[in-house]
């Protein structure tokens, strides 16, 4: 027989060791989180952006994104149309983490603007159906994510993802779990799923970028889909983005 | 490995999404489909005498089965030393994800190698297993030994049933290497999001290079091992190998103009990239190296050796000449399509550059181990199972 004490050790230590286990991990959603009642969608508006790169930065922060120039899950793009050019003059230097350094003369400029990048969580994503392992797939609230623990390495994703939002985690990251894995934006799952903005979203300083609940019908997010003018990144390849952007030049890919 | 994206940087050209300076599939990636290619083609040459009755590429028969084989063995070293988690290969056979072109290598690879080649090998090579098991001795008896599998039946009706299993397994072999081949075309034609990947044409453009890259491999091989045995050229065998050559070699051309044409009549979006990528970035692997060195001059080569103007002494070195460029143009044309594709930015408004490391994972220094490694199986093959048609000692008891 067991005395009632030692009993009470044993079922304290499991307790306690089942609280270690607790601890929160990215990607992973709360335990009351039912998602079958959200459904999300981003908003980016090109008008309002003026290439701080905080989201950039942030982004990178949040998420152990390696501090290289070769590695975004956000970027930001900056297009510049000159008077009398027939094409249009693009960059991105450091995805705009640092900002964009002033480089053309005012006065020869016809347009210009900013257009921050991300994943688009596409409703029929090439990424999800090329992945040969199944590694990475959609959730129920619609946001497209990488099993890190699962991921082979093959980078079939990478080649299939119209949009150049995928890259390889290096093998010198800072993450060693997620060390040789497709990564990507995440829409910051582990802050949604608690009810919070992604991080760009939060630090976004002219409110550019947007996250919200479709299937909330308060949400900001779902008045803009239904009554502006709203446009996606390369529709023709048939992918469905859910990243919709308002006042987009038609010549952004 | 950061030195080497930093490099790339530098040498960015336009604008690219900041995600593509690194060049995802790499050297190995081109290598791979090469050597399923030179498979699928050498399965096909030997499926000349079975299926098509080609007498005359008789002496190449086993030679080509065991070309298949050696480089079919290497052929998923590429693929799994390219893993970012080798550990993990085998769930794609484990925990296959049925939507995914990928998914099925597992499947098709084992299928060919077991169900195919390894089938037709053995039941081809079988009675002369027996013979040679209860003949040798030593390890080399005990390897055929195991190699009989247990079977040393060898009457007049068995090697006649032999015989048959190789002729069934032939004719379902031919549309399963045809099928290994267009499948590694359609992993590339299938994604949307490449302009120079995505094309319906793409697994035929793969299966007619894989022929001719097959054919120029085992005429290759023949010719080089008939010289190392101190053995005369069948020329009935060279000739007809080298004509087939240059039949698959016409439709390769045909269908590599096909796509071309289309592409440039269409004009759709993306095409002043591809313009760019043809003309400049990818000049010399493309126009010089694979179309006029590795297409257009072994065409006039092979039509000049058929001409019979040469004698078959000097026709020979036409034909080394010819298949050697021929295995530098497919090559070439693996390169163009892998890495070519990943050079063309999405954004169709720049481009990377593909700097390949020396030495490490992913380098040249391992594609060529890797490339190396099948003619070391295929020379432990050939002493092993000699595939020469010379008659067998106990035969020669038999003709005397």
């Amino acid at each position: 027989m067991i005395s009632r004490r030692k009993l009470l050790t044993v079922i304290a230590a499991l307790a306690g060791f089942a609280s270690l286990r607790k601890t929160v991990k990215a990607q992973e959603p709360t335990e009351n989180y039912d998602w079958n009642k959200h459904y999300y969608a981003f908003v980016v508006d090109t008008n309002k952006c003026i290439g701080c790169g905080r989201c950039v930065r942030a982004c990178k922060i949040e998420n152990e994104v390696p501090m290289l120039p070769f590695f975004f899950r956000t970027w930001v793009e900056r297009w510049v149309w000159l008077e009398g050019h027939e094409e249009p003059n693009v960059d991105s230097p450091n995805g705009g983490f640092d900002g964009f350094p002033p480089e053309y003369d005012e006065r020869a400029i016809s347009k210009s603007y900013f257009v921050p990048k991300l994943c688009n969580h596409c409703a029929r994503p090439p990424c999800v159906q090329v992945c040969p392992v199944g590694a990475t797939y959609m959730t129920k609230d619609g946001v497209i994510l990488v099993d890190e623990k699962y991921c082979i390495g093959c980078r079939y994703c990478i080649q299939a993802c119209p949009y150049g939002a995928r890259y390889l985690y290096p093998f010198d990251g800072p993450r060693e779990s997620r060390r040789g894995t497709a990564d990507k934006c995440t829409w910051c799952y582990h802050r949604i799923t608690r009810g919070y903005k992604p991080a760009c979203v939060e630090v976004c300083p002219t409110q550019a970028r947007k996250f919200g609940d479709l299937m909330d019908p308060e949400d900001e997010i779902r008045k803009i889909i239904e009554e502006e003018r709203i446009q996606v990144l390369k529709p023709e390849m048939g992918t469905k983005p859910k990243v919709f952007y308002l006042g987009l030049d038609s010549e952004v890919r | 490995m950061s030195e080497i994206l930093w490099q790339a940087l530098q040498q960015v050209q336009g604008y690219i999404y900041p995600n593509e300076v690194e060049v995802n599939w790499s050297v190995l990636i081109a290598l791979y489909p090469y050597i399923t290619g030179l498979v699928a083609g050498a399965f096909i040459v030997a499926s000349l005498e079975r299926i098509f009755k080609v007498e005359a590429v008789k002496p190449t028969y086993r030679l080509a089965l065991l070309t298949a084989l050696a480089f079919l063995l290497a052929a998923p070293l590429p693929l799994v030393a390219h893993l970012g988690h080798m550990e993990r290969a085998l769930e794609i056979m484990m925990t296959p994800h049925l939507t995914s072109a990928m998914a099925g290598f597992g499947f098709v690879y084992a299928w060919y190698l077991m169900a195919v080649l390894l089938f037709e090998l053995y039941f081809d090579y079988r009675r002369d297993i027996v013979m040679w098991a209860q003949e040798k001795t030593g390890i080399k008896g005990f390897i055929y030994k195991i190699l009989t599998l247990g079977d040393y039946d060898i009457s007049e009706n068995a090697v006649r049933a032999d015989n048959r299993i190789v002729n069934i397994v032939t004719v379902i072999g031919l549309p399963s290497a045809a099928f290994l081949h267009g499948y590694v075309g359609f992993i590339f034609g299938s994604i949307k999001a490449n302009v120079w990947w995505s094309s319906p044409l793409m697994p035929i453009i793969f299966l007619f290079s894989a022929m001719v890259s097959g054919i120029a491999l085992v005429l290759l091989i023949y010719i080089a091992s008939s010289y190392i045995r101190g053995v005369e050229l069948d020329r009935a065998c060279t000739d007809t190998l080298a004509n087939y050559l240059l039949y698959a070699y016409l439709l390769d051309l045909s269908l590599e103009f096909m796509e071309l044409a289309h592409l440039f009549y269409t004009q759709e979006e993306g095409i002043d990239a591809i313009r760019i990528l043809i003309m400049d970035k990818m000049f010399w692997t493309f126009i010089v190296i694979q179309i006029f060195l590795g297409t257009l001059v072994p065409i006039g080569l092979l039509i000049f050796a058929r001409t019979g103007i040469v004698k078959f002494n000097i026709r020979k070195y036409l034909y080394i000449f010819a298949t050697v460029l021929t295995l530098i143009g497919v090559f070439a044309m693996r390169w163009n399509v892998v890495i070519g594709g990943q050079l063309i930015s999405k954004t169709y408004l720049g481009y990377s550059t593909y700097i390949m490391p020396l030495f490490g994972p992913e380098s040249i220094s391992l594609a060529l181990a890797i490339w190396i490694l099948p003619f070391i199986i295929l020379a432990i093959l050939v002493k092993l199972l000699p595939p020469w048609e010379e008659p067998h000692e106990w035969e020669r008891v038999e003709l005397e």
